[in-house]
């Protein structure tokens, strides 16, 4: 056993310095880097589940178990990256948009080794790769029971930062919404942060007094639901992670971030030597995107209706943005039957018609 | 009673509840400040007393001893600073900011494994038929039994302040050390004491956040709520009546920024935010310049006793 | 009876030994702390402060870091040790560093995508009088209406932090960057680049600075007659008032000296390290540099080895992180532990333990 094991770690210096990665490897090192802490039940956390399954998934192969928590973006992180790749990691996987400049940087000096940048867009050099998940067709399922389940017709969505993704999630949402009830309105709040449990319960409230009984949130921890769960008949949505301690309600589904099928297919990549250079952007169909368990709170009919848009989506049928669609402004974006191309989506920066408010500027 | 397309009453009530960790914190902090030594750790002192308050809720199933855990751990932080600052003569900014820095580090090593627990439910008590009144009944008399205590700590504050012979003391220390020191009161021993009493002041704030205001344990639950704290007390020009309305407008305009937002009002977010600093700012101004000394800070805030003899 | 005696002048004897206590006294606690978390609490400690230094893998790349993350901490600390010294409280370093910040990269922004080799400097000089004139206001309102200078300083930290926040999200977020908050990339701009002077030692313009600054600082202190003014002031500010200093100008220069210090540090931490103003711009530098001022005994040389220990504590603490699983909660506590320590031993410099019989109280 323990021979076996020095043999594997021989072979891996070996391959090192000759860095032909198409021959594949005996053994990777995988390494993480968060933009906050693992416990924080959202964001990281489920980024550190992906990193525990892929340990999981290879046992000895892959050594899964270098990871560091809470760094910033900016300096920080760029020293971070440099050091990891200096202490042998094969493979890096950097899960926050602002480590971009730094990951590029790093990579450049770094050919030998992987690095892998989720929710970016910049592949300077060879060597870096992009990942990102489509949240905005989970979206569109939780949009869908919104509307149904909503008795005042008011759903309101806490966005984190006025960002194309946030602004996808809102646009998606919302017209799912209008789809099954026509008399639906979206009140939006930005938080103004990713993770702030103090604020966001704030955030809650103010939208709850609003009338709203359908609270979506784009922030990562369970707070509005908390919130949520104090008043009577309001319902929610878990984000990033299951939130499974607030079912059945205000929980009555969840969009769950699951990044373990990209983390076990990159490696497994790397370990075969079929690697290639690449900018993932997958959905429910790929898996990233995972409809947690709808709860018996939500009516039969309603939940059919979901699992219906979440299995057309998955199979290709269903487009959250299809057209006729136009913009907040009433000028055209999409023609009957038209979808968006992914650079459409990937750089929104306006509201579709019906929402009311701005976009913060 | 709608305003702009908020309804003032529950916004009130809201930010009632919102304001109650930052007004147990300042007042805590306003009575060490008296006594003449300035915390800068309350940061610190609150996330401790938020993940220890949240760990014994939860472990025994009751909020009220969790809210005594909290006031416990907040109180042996402070026990840290009084150590270093009037016993080893420390610098008190220096011994402050490091309390902070080793509070967030401690809390989030103590709460690991904690996350993604429902603590004991802190049930509203409407107070009888005071919860009838109009306006004044849902905004000030329908809510948790922390609420009302946090009233009745500042009546309490401002009663031994003002009206007992220890608040005269306390002052007495905060205002010349030498001076109490030359009537033979023991200004390290009580200066101790109200780091103490701060500390578990700040740790019954914490434990507020995460046992009844969010209520979960997460990393930096706290999030910066200590820093605002302290800036109440300045706004407050130490006087505890003052610290309850400086809570609730500080409170109150994170509170309304979000509010206004949810109506669909467009106001410049980054600005509003900004605003109870600047206002706090201008207050300080005002009492420095004109009304006189008395209104302002401790003559002895922030400096080192040591009795030569 | 332990009493504690004063001493006339502190004892040079202790002033070294105490800081070397007090990093052991943190070793045994901290060795203590990491065995509870199962780790090796040995290689715990060698991991944090030797590797960085000598560890054959990571010291070339750590070493040159060192003095990058301490450059900002020594620059900021220089100054306010300066007005430490003159009993003149200024804590709000961090705001002054962060409005540096903005100012700099503001006026550099301004000029995109112009080509010049004058845009760093004036960059530079709208940096130091950005920190500067935020600096004024307490300094100002202290002079003019007996202010609070520590309160208001502490206040306008707050004030900056939203600032940034509004300046990343509006005017100066990149108009390229799809909607995501940051500004452009001023380290990749030539015109505003503040680049790695010499290959593989981490000098940039910013650790220049502070060195200048350590020099600067001493000269002042031992040869200058400000220097004079300003202990004469801390030690004995009646005598000081016969002696003709004026509080007032005291005042000034020391929020003046010290806020353009931090603004310096700021501007070229957002056109080096950092290269953008974003969200995550402000890490604490401005406190952090504090801690530093006194652990280096408001003493210039003293200063320098106080930053460059704290920045061996966070490289060290990052290795640590990722070669041992060490949690990034613990390093946070660590550095703690060390603070207090340095703090508390502090005493031995400037006070005789006497044991004295027992008397009658």
């Amino acid at each position: 056993m323990k021979r076996r094991v020095l043999l594997a770690t021989a072979a891996a210096l070996m391959a090192l310095p000759a860095a032909s990665f198409a021959q594949g490897m005996d053994k990777v090192k995988a390494c993480f880097i968060y933009v906050g802490p693992v416990g924080d039940g959202g964001w990281t956390y489920q980024h550190d589940q992906g990193r525990q399954a892929l340990a999981a998934e290879f046992g000895d192969r892959v050594d899964a178990t270098t990871y560091q928590e809470s760094v910033p973006e900016g300096a920080d992180s760029e020293r971070v990256l440099t050091q990891m790749a200096l202490s042998g990691c094969n493979i890096v996987f950097a899960t926050s948009f602002g480590y971009m400049d730094a990951v590029n940087n790093v990579a450049a000096k770094f050919p030998n080794v992987k690095f892998e940048h989720a929710t970016g867009y910049r592949r300077d050099s060879a060597n870096v790769s992009t990942y990102d998940a489509r949240f905005y067709e989970g979206r569109a399922v939780t949009g869908t029971i919104a509307g149904m389940m909503t008795q005042s017709d008011k759903i309101g969505y806490i966005g984190s930062f006025p960002i194309p993704e946030n602004i996808q999630g809102i646009n998606a949402a919302y017209l799912a919404a209008k789809k099954v009830n026509p008399d639906v309105t979206m009140s939006i709040v930005w938080a103004y942060s990713w993770f702030d449990p103090a604020k966001e319960a704030d955030a809650a409230r103010a939208l709850i007094e609003q009338g709203v009984d359908v609270v979506l949130q784009h922030t990562d921890s369970t707070a509005p639901l908390a919130e949520a769960a104090k008043t009577e008949g309001v319902i929610g949505f878990g984000q990033a992670s299951d939130m499974a301690e607030f079912k059945p309600s205000p929980r009555v589904a969840s969009i769950i971030d699951n990044w373990a099928p990209y983390y076990i297919e990159r490696v497994g990549a790397l370990l075969d030597g079929t690697y290639e250079q690449k900018a993932t952007w997958a959905g429910i169909a790929g898996g990233e995107v995972e409809i947690g368990e709808i709860t018996d709170v939500v009516p039969a009919d309603v939940k059919a209706k979901a699992e219906e848009v979440r299995d057309a989506i998955a199979a290709g049928e269903l487009h959250p943005f299809t057209g006729p669609l136009n913009k907040q402004d009433g000028t055209e974006w999409l023609a009957e039957g038209e979808t968006p191309d992914d650079a459409d989506l990937a750089g929104m920066n306006f509201y579709v018609e019906g929402i009311t408010g701005q976009i913060p500027q | 009673m709608d305003i702009g397309g908020i309804n003032i009453i529950t916004l009130l009530a809201t930010l009632i509840v919102a304001s109650v960790p930052i007004l147990m914190a300042a007042l805590g902090e306003l009575v060490v400040e008296k006594s003449g030594v300035l915390n800068l750790g309350v940061e610190g002192m609150m996330i401790i007393g938020a993940v220890i308050g949240f760990v014994v809720a939860v472990q025994t199933g009751n909020p009220v001893i969790g809210f005594l855990g909290g006031a416990v751990a907040g109180a042996a932080l402070a026990a840290v600073f009084a150590l270093l600052t009037q016993v080893l003569l420390a610098n008190q900014v220096a011994s402050g900011l490091a309390l902070t820095l080793f509070g967030l580090g401690l809390s989030s090593l103590i709460g690991q494994g904690w996350n993604g627990i429902r603590p004991p439910l802190t049930r509203d008590v409407p107070l009888g038929p005071l919860s009838d009144i109009p306006v004044l009944g849902p905004v000030l008399f329908s809510h948790d039994w922390m609420v009302y205590a946090s009233f009745a700590l500042v009546v309490a504050v401002w009663w031994v302040l003002r009206r007992t012979r220890a608040g005269l003391i306390l002052r007495a220390v905060g205002e010349s050390h030498d001076a109490a020191h030359a009537l033979g009161y023991k200004v390290r021993r009580i200066r101790m004491a109200a780091i103490l009493f701060g500390g578990a002041m700040a740790g019954m704030g914490g434990a507020y956040i995460s046992l009844i205001r969010v209520p979960q344990w997460t990393d930096g639950i706290t999030s910066g709520a200590g820093w605002i704290a302290l800036a109440i007390v300045v706004f407050a020009s130490w006087k505890p009546w003052r610290v309850l309305l400086g809570a609730w407008l500080f409170g109150g305009i994170s509170v309304l920024q979000l509010s206004l937002q949810a109506a669909g009002s467009r106001i410049p977010v980054e600005y509003l935010s900004m605003s109870p600093y600047v206002i706090t700012i201008l207050v300080l101004v005002f009492i420095s310049s004109g009304r006189g000394r008395a209104m302002g800070a401790p003559a002895d805030l922030g400096k080192t006793f040591h009795a030569s003899r | 009876m332990v009493r504690l005696e004063k001493r006339a002048n502190p004892s040079r004897l202790w002033s070294v030994a105490t800081p070397v206590l007090a990093v052991v006294l943190t070793m045994i606690a901290g060795g203590i702390l990491f065995a509870m978390l199962g780790k090796d609490p040995v290689a715990a400690i060698r991991t944090i402060f030797w590797d960085p230094l000598f560890n054959p893998q990571f010291a070339a790349y750590s070493r040159p870091q060192l003095l990058v993350k301490a450059g900002p901490l020594i620059l900021i600390a220089i100054g306010l040790a300066l007005g430490f010294r003159a009993g003149v409280w200024n804590i709000g370093a961090e705001g002054q560093y962060v409005v540096g910040a903005l100012v700099g990269a503001a006026t550099g922004l301004a000029l995109y995508p112009m080509d010049s080799r004058l845009i760093f400097p004036l960059m530079v000089v709208a940096g130091g009088l950005g920190g500067l004139l935020w600096a004024m206001i307490p300094a100002l309102l202290r002079t003019m209406f007996r202010t609070n200078e520590i309160l208001v300083s502490l206040l306008l930290v707050y004030v900056a932090q939203s600032l940034l926040a509004s300046m990343a999200l509006g005017a100066l977020r990149n108009p390229q960057g799809g909607g995501f908050p940051g500004s452009r990339n001023l380290s990749q701009w030539a015109s505003s680049a503040n680049p790695e002077l010499v290959a593989g030692t981490g000098m940039h313009w910013g650790v220049v600075a502070a060195f200048i600054s350590v020099i600067g600082a001493y000269v002042l202190l031992q040869r200058h007659m400000l220097g004079f003014s300003i202990r004469l002031a801390g030690q004995a500010p009646r005598a000081a008032r016969f002696a003709g200093v004026s509080p007032t100008r005291l005042v000034i220069v020391c929020f003046g000296i010290s806020g353009a210090l931090a603004g310096l540090a700021g501007l070229f931490e957002v056109t080096g390290p950092a290269g953008q103003i974003s969200l995550d711009f402000a890490q604490g530098y401005g406190f952090t540099a504090i801690i530093v001022a006194f652990l280096g005994r408001l003493n210039p040389v003293g200063i320098l080895l106080a930053g460059l220990l704290m920045a061996l504590t966070y490289i060290g603490g990052e290795l640590a992180q990722f070669m041992l699983g060490l949690p990034a909660a613990a390093i946070q506590a660590f550095q703690g532990m060390l603070l207090f320590f340095l703090l508390a031993v502090d005493i031995l410099t400037n006070y005789r333990i006497r044991w004295t019989k027992r008397e009658a109280a």
